[in-house]
């Protein structure tokens, strides 16, 4: 019995990969090495501009709701959100308040707590415009702040999650199944990093007490956190540091206004950020310069019908199949849209979904690493690979054999190789399995004749001493597979010894 | 006529970034309440069973294509900044920017 239950929510704000922003024609683009060079009229607020919706933003923003399994409004709208920050031009964020375009869905996510899939409710899913970029004077000294507006205007997600997780563990779950969708759904690149994916995480405490009435902590809302790994963290910190803030003060939700902590991801500490002087009053009314947006059943059905199929299918298709355990499914999935159809080509080319999946998660995905490159700047195709590996399947070529090929295949810089690569690689090599017995009993029984020492060796017991043999049979027959050609000499030796 | 406190009036006007000294409060507060006042009429409207209104004008769904438009280059974005060093519109400190 552990001594208060951890109550997560998670906020999370991904960028579409939209050629445009939301409201203009300008390019929407991760560009902070040239501030202020992707910006028009409509961008920096000038007066008399008017915004106009992306289509293409809207569409994005439906498929990842409808992937969350949220329930699509018929009817919505988009309202100013005002307050004064120098990133935001217009001094009001065009922002979605009480009527979403989405709400009530939920994602599946793997637990520490329970063995079953947790099922995180989504509250609601909204589009709005990114703020632009500031810029602080580091030193402390109060000097002025840089605005970039490059980002200003670029469409954005945001996706708020229920209080449904209870582990830190659990929430970046939450966040890797998320990324995992958005990316498989081509909507967001969620680099972190970039600030494509961003999340606040609220954290409260529930602490059981002995008369059976659960105490609950005030709720903090950490910012800052740029890895998901951070987000794990700052949470763990965050549980921590509340239990022995409570042990001390006693404070209980309600008993102070909601608090703000950043987290510094080099001293591994949740900080506490000054709160906005007033409490947020943003005054939200609806955008007279944009007119509703309403949502047929056809416009869902064409949407449904460009949906990609999700991770999770996915990986129970690759199990049922290829034959794949759930843990191979997994580790190819969860590599990306990418990499799962790479495999599906080799599994299907080859014939083999096990042997693909070895493969592909072994050789390809080590060469990947070594690279540091892309399965599009990979020298080898899916079909090239499945059909090297399909020599394998009809028992024309040893994994030896393959190997060799593969690295022949590899040396191909400049040029993909094609699957014609893969049979000329294997007869200038000499590597096609020699099945026929025949042949390769004559040639087995010439060179016993030539080594009579090597034969009275084993038959004196010294099976060690047939290895040269082995060489020579193989000089004569390239191909042959050397644990057959060992197995022969031996046997046809001991047997002239009777 | 409504009742606007003078805290009310201090709120409204933090929250437009407007600065009064105590005789203008009293004077803003004159005119608030009478504005209110004024937009109260509408309280009379019976609008029971009319379906709230998002935009004035019966027009719905106008998207545009996702494709690119002119931009602005740096110059033409900065020239009405009051302040910038030519790369950067540049700004009085940021006080709330955590601490």
């Amino acid at each position: 019995m552990t001594a208060y239950k951890l109550v997560i929510g998670l906020e999370v704000h991904s960028q579409l990969l939209t050629q445009t922003k939301l409201f203009s024609g300008c390019i929407n683009r991760f560009n902070p090495d040239a501030p202020n060079t992707q910006t028009d009229p409509v961008t920096i607020g000038l007066p008399g501009t008017l915004p106009v919706m992306n289509r293409k933003a809207f569409h994005l923003a439906v498929r990842t709701a409808m992937a969350l399994n949220c329930e699509i409004a018929r009817h919505t709208k988009w309202d100013r959100k005002q307050y004064f920050y120098p990133d935001l031009p217009k001094g009001y964020q065009i922002s979605q308040y009480d009527l979403p375009f989405s709400n009530n869905g939920y994602l599946e996510v793997e637990s520490d707590l329970t063995d079953d899939l947790k099922r995180v409710r989504i509250n609601r899913v909204h589009l709005e415009e990114d703020a632009g970029k500031n810029m602080h004077d580091e030193s402390g000294r109060g000097g002025d702040s840089l605005v970039d507006l490059n980002r200003a205007g670029t469409p954005l997600l945001e996706i708020v999650s229920e209080p449904d997780m209870n582990s830190a563990f659990e929430a970046r779950r939450y966040l890797e199944e998320l990324r995992l969708l958005l990316t498989y759904l081509g909507v967001s690149d969620c680099n972190m990093q970039e600030g494509s994916l961003r999340c606040d995480a609220n954290v409260n405490l529930h602490i059981p007490q002995e008369d059976g009435s659960v105490i609950a902590t005030p709720i903090v809302e950490v910012k800052n956190m740029n890895s998901i790994r951070g987000v794990e963290a700052a949470i763990q910190y965050e549980a921590t540091r509340q239990y022995k803030h409570w042990q001390k003060t006693g404070e209980t939700l309600g008993d102070v206004d909601k608090q703000t902590r950043g987290w510094d991801a080099d001293k591994s500490v949740t900080f506490a950020q000054r709160g906005k002087e007033e409490a947020s009053d943003y005054r939200y009314f609806p955008d007279p310069d944009l007119v509703p947006v309403t949502v047929s059943d056809e416009f869902l059905a064409q949407i449904r019908a460009d949906l990609l199929e999700f991770p999770q299918a996915r990986k129970k298709r690759f199990q049922s199949e290829f034959g794949l355990s759930e843990y191979d499914a997994g580790v190819i999935v969860d590599q990306g849209v990418e990499f799962a159809e790479y495999f599906e080509q080799v599994a299907k080319t080859s014939g083999d979904g096990k042997q693909a999946a070895n493969w592909v998660t072994q050789d390809v995905q080590r060469e990947l690493n070594d690279r540091g490159c892309t399965l599009s700047e990979f020298p080898i195709d899916a079909e090239t690979l499945g059909t090297l590996l399909q020599r394998i399947v009809a028992g024309d070529l040893a994994n030896k054999g393959a190997r060799d090929v593969f690295a022949a295949l590899l040396e191909n810089e400049g040029e993909r190789s094609s699957p014609a690569d893969v049979d000329r690689l294997i007869d200038e090599k000499g590597l096609k399995l020699v099945t026929d017995t025949g042949a390769l009993e004559g040639i087995v029984d010439a060179i016993i004749d030539k080594n009579e020492k090597v034969v009275a060796d084993v038959q004196g017991g010294k099976q060690q001493a047939v290895g040269p043999l082995i060489g020579q049979v193989m000089k004569e027959l390239k191909g042959a597979d050397p644990k057959t050609v060992r197995q022969m000499l031996i046997d046809r030796i001991l047997a002239r010894g009777n | 006529m409504s009742k606007i406190s003078l805290d009310d009036v201090r709120k409204v006007a933090q929250l437009a970034n407007l600065t009064f000294n105590e005789d203008e409060l009293v004077e803003m507060q004159a005119h608030l309440a009478k504005t209110i006042g004024y937009v109260e009429i509408l309280n009379q409207v019976e609008t029971e069973g009319v379906a709230p209104m998002a935009h004035p004008i019966d027009v719905v769904d106008v998207f545009r294509d996702d494709v690119l438009t002119p931009m602005l280059s740096r110059e033409e974005a900065l020239q009405n900044a009051p302040k910038t060093d030519g790369q950067y519109f540049v700004v009085p400190a940021i006080l709330d920017a955590g601490e």
